[in-house]
C-alpha cells in the first residue's frame, strides 16, 4: 500500500503481472483438483482430455468444478474491477460493493422475487438481484453525495451501512412470514460458488463482459478524475460523461457478480489496493491487475473453504469476510485516509 | 417535555395491559394490579402483560440512552450501536449460540452480553491510534459489522429450517415470553447505568464542543470518552442480550428527542423515555396489526425506522454534519 506513490518501472510491472497470471493459473488448477474428493493433477488432466461420463472423477471435474471455477473467475474479476472503478470514480479508498449497500439491494430484490413472484431457482431471481444491486448503488451514492464536500469516505460508508440496515430489516420482515423465501434465500445470501450451474454462467456472462470492456477502457479517464474534477475538466475530459460510463460499468460488473454468487463483501475493496501496490497509481495498469487478482482471491478463498471444514465446506462469503476485515481495518487505521 | 413523555409511557403501558386475546377494561386492569381482580385477570396482567410492558419500557430506555450517548461521543447523528457493529456482533454471537449450542433464556443472554462487550472492546482497541477519533470508531465498527453479518448468514445456512425460523425471531428482537426475571436484570442495569449516565452528562456536554475545547475546560478527554463508551455499550448490550437485537430504536430516539426539546441540548432523559415510547408503541402494532399473527417487535421498528434513517441521512449530509 505504501508503495502506491513510488514510481513503478515498466519492467517491474511486467514481472508482477506475469506472476499474477501464474498465480491465477495455479488457483484455477487447485480449484479443479481440491475438494471433498481430492484429485491428483493427472486425474484432472485426464478428465479434461478424455471425458468419460461413467467415471465419477471426470463427472466431478467437468460437471461441478469447471462451472464453479468459471463462475469464480467471472465473479472475482468483476467484483475487483468494479471495486477499482468505484474507488476511482468516488476518489474513495473504502468504496466496495459490500460496504456500499449494493449487496442488500440485490438480496431484497431476490426476496421480492421469491415471495411475491414465486420464483424459485437462483437463475430465476438473477435479474431481480441485478436490478436491486443497481438501484441500491444509485440510492447510496445519491444519499451520500449531498452536502458541500460530496461523497466523503465516511459519508459513503455510513450511507452504505444505513441503507444495508434499512433494507435488511425489510428482508427479515418478509422472511419471518414466508418460510419459502427464508429457505431459498439463506443459501444465496451467504455468498457461495457451490451449486451454481452453467445456466447462471451463460446468463450473466454477456453483461459481465460488456462491463469488463467498458471498465478496462476507463483507465485514462480515472487517471484524470484522480486529479480532481476541475483539473480533469481542464485536461479536456467530459467529467459528467465519464462518471456516467463508469457508473454503468460498476453496475454491470457488481450486479452480474452479485447475481451469480450472492452478496460478497471486501473483494472489491481489497483487490484494487493490492493491485495498486504492485501496479503503481496508474489506473491503466490497476484495472487489468485487479481483473487478474480478483479471481485469485476469490478462488483461493473458495479452495480454502472447501478444505477447512471437511466433509462439509465453508462458503466463500465467510472466508472472504474473515480475510477481508483485517485488511479493511488496517486501511481505516492509515492516517491519510482521504488521499488515493 | 419529560412529563409529557412520561404520561405517554404510562398510557402505552396501560394499553398494553388492556389489549390482547383476553381483553380487559381499565378498571379490571387496576383491580388485577392491586390483586383484587378475577383469577384469570390477575394471571394475564401479573404474569404475561406486565412483564412484557416492563421489559419493553426498560429495553427502550436502555437503547434510547445508548444511542444518545454514542451520537454525542462520536458527534455524528448516524452513529448508533446498530450501525457501528455492536448490535451485529451481538446478533452473530446470539445466532451461533442458538443454532450451535441450542441455548435459550439467561444462558443465551449471558453469551450475547459477553459477545457484544468483547466486540465493543475489539472495535475500541482497533480504532485506537494515539487516541480515538469518531470517524475511525465508526469505520472500524462498520468493518466489524460486515464480518458479523457474514457469520450470521453463515449460521443461518446450517440449521434445520424450523430452528432457523425460531432463531430469526430472536434475531429480529421480540418481547414475546417476557418474564419477571428478565425485568429484574434490566431494572438492575437501568438503576446502575442511568444515574451514572446523568452524572457524566456535563463531561459529555464538554466533549460535544470538540476535543480541544473539552481539554481547555479541564476534561480528561480520552479517559472520559472511554468511560462514556463503556456505559453506552453496556446499556445497548444488556438490552440486546435480553430481547434480541431490536433495530433502529437507539438510532432514532435521540434525534427525535432533541428536536422535541429544541435548542441543540443533549436531552438524555427525553431520549431514554422516547426509546420506551417507541418500543411500547411498536410492540402494540406488532401484536395487533395483522390479525392472528404476533410479529416480533423488531419488524415494526425496522420498517418504521428505515425510511426515517434514509431521510435523516440526506438531511444531515445536506447540512454537512454527516462526516
Amino acid at each position: 500500500m505504501a508503495g502506491g506513490h513510488r514510481p513503478t518501472s515498466a519492467r517491474r510491472r511486467a514481472v508482477f503481472f506475469t506472476l499474477a497470471v501464474v498465480a491465477l493459473v495455479v488457483v484455477c488448477a487447485l480449484s479443479l483438483a481440491v475438494g471433498a474428493r481430492s484429485l491428483s493433477p493427472g486425474v484432472v488432466l485426464n478428465a479434461l482430455t478424455h471425458y468419460d461420463p461413467n467415471n465419477t472423477d471426470a463427472l466431478v471435474v467437468v460437471d461441478k468444478r469447471i462451472p464453479r471455477t468459471l463462475i469464480g473467475l467471472l465473479a472475482g474479476g468483476c467484483l475487483a474491477l468494479g471495486g477499482a472503478v468505484m474507488q476511482g470514480l468516488t476518489r474513495n479508498p473504502l468504496a466496495d460493493p459490500g460496504i456500499l449497500g449494493v449487496n442488500f439491494g440485490a438480496a431484497l430484490a431476490a426476496v421480492v422475487a421469491i415471495a411475491v413472484f414465486g420464483v424459485t431457482s437462483p437463475s430465476g431471481y438473477l435479474w431481480f438481484a441485478f436490478a436491486g444491486a443497481a438501484l441500491a448503488s444509485v440510492l447510496v451514492y445519491v444519499v451520500a453525495s449531498g452536502g458541500r464536500e460530496g461523497a466523503t469516505p465516511v459519508k459513503l460508508a455510513l450511507a452504505g451501512a444505513a441503507v444495508s440496515a434499512a433494507l435488511g430489516s425489510v428482508i427479515t420482515a418478509v422472511q419471518l412470514t414466508n418460510t419459502a423465501a427464508l429457505d431459498s434465500l439463506r443459501f444465496w445470501q451467504v455468498g457461495s460458488l457451490a451449486g451454481r450451474g452453467t445456466d447462471v454462467l451463460t446468463q450473466v456472462a454477456p453483461l459481465a463482459l460488456v462491463g469488463v470492456v467498458l471498465a478496462l477502457g476507463l483507465g485514462r479517464t480515472l487517471n484524470g478524475l484522480a486529479l480532481g474534477d476541475d483539473l480533469a475538466r481542464g485536461l479536456g475530459q467530459k467529467v459528467a460523461v465519464s462518471r456516467l460510463v463508469g457508473a454503468v460499468a460498476v453496475v454491470l460488473l457488481c450486479g452480474s457478480a452479485t447475481a451469480a454468487v450472492g452478496p460478497l463483501v471486501f473483494v472489491g475493496l481489497v483487490v484494487p489496493h493490492v493491485a495498486r501496490y504492485f501496479a503503481g497509481p496508474d489506473y491503466r495498469f490497476i484495472l487489468p491487475f485487479s481483473l487478474v487478482l480478483g479471481p485469485v482471491l476469490l478462488l483461493g478463498a473458495d479452495v480454502i473453504g472447501r478444505v477447512v471444514a471437511l466433509p462439509g465446506e465453508l462458503q466463500v462469503g465467510i472466508v472472504i469476510g474473515l480475510v477481508g476485515a483485517p485488511f479493511f481495518i488496517a486501511l481505516v487505521r492509515r492516517t491519510r485516509l482521504g488521499s488515493l | 417535555m419529560g412529563v409529557v413523555l412520561g404520561a405517554v409511557v404510562i398510557a402505552l403501558v396501560l394499553v398494553t395491559l388492556c389489549l390482547g386475546a383476553f381483553s380487559l377494561s381499565v378498571p379490571e386492569v387496576f383491580g388485577a394490579l392491586t390483586g383484587h381482580g378475577s383469577r384469570s385477570a390477575n394471571f394475564v396482567v401479573g404474569e404475561v402483560r406486565l412483564p412484557r410492558a416492563s421489559v419493553g419500557l426498560l429495553v427502550g430506555v436502555c437503547l434510547g440512552l445508548s444511542g444518545a450517548l454514542f451520537q454525542a461521543i462520536v458527534r455524528n447523528p448516524l452513529a448508533s450501536p446498530d450501525i457501528i457493529g455492536i448490535t451485529s456482533s451481538a446478533s452473530a454471537t446470539g445466532i451461533s449460540a442458538i443454532l450451535l449450542l441450542g441455548l435459550s433464556g439467561f444462558a443465551l443472554s449471558g453469551i450475547v452480553l459477553a459477545g457484544a462487550l468483547a466486540a465493543a472492546a475489539v472495535i475500541y482497541l482497533l480504532a485506537w491510534r494515539n487516541g480515538i477519533t469518531g470517524y475511525r470508531l465508526v469505520l472500524v465498527g462498520i468493518g466489524v459489522a460486515a464480518v458479523s453479518t457474514s457469520i450470521t448468514s453463515y449460521q443461518l445456512t446450517r440449521g434445520k429450517i424450523t430452528d432457523v425460523q425460531q432463531a430469526l425471531v430472536w434475531l429480529t428482537g421480540s418481547l414475546n415470553n417476557s418474564t419477571w426475571s428478565e425485568v429484574l436484570v434490566l431494572a438492575v442495569a437501568v438503576v446502575v447505568l442511568v444515574p451514572l449516565t446523568l452524572a457524566l452528562s456535563p463531561t459529555l456536554d464538554a466533549l460535544r464542543l470538540g476535543d480541544d475545547s473539552a481539554l481547555a475546560l479541564g476534561v480528561r478527554v480520552e479517559r472520559s470518552r472511554l468511560v462514556l463508551i463503556v456505559v453506552a455499550v453496556a446499556l445497548a448490550a444488556v438490552a440486546v442480550s435480553i430481547v434480541g437485537p431490536i433495530g433502529f430504536v437507539a438510532l432514532v430516539a435521540s434525534p427525535i428527542a432533541r428536536r422535541l426539546v429544541g435548542g441543540g441540548r443533549l436531552a438524555l432523559v427525553p431520549a431514554a423515555l422516547l426509546g420506551g415510547v417507541i418500543v411500547l408503541a411498536s410492540d402494540l402494532v406488532a401484536q395487533f396489526a395483522l390479525p392472528g399473527t404476533s410479529l416480533p417487535v423488531g419488524v415494526v421498528t425496522g420498517i418504521v425506522g428505515a425510511p426515517y434513517l434514509l431521510w435523516l441521512l440526506t438531511r444531515t449530509n445536506r447540512s454537512g454534519q454527516g462526516g
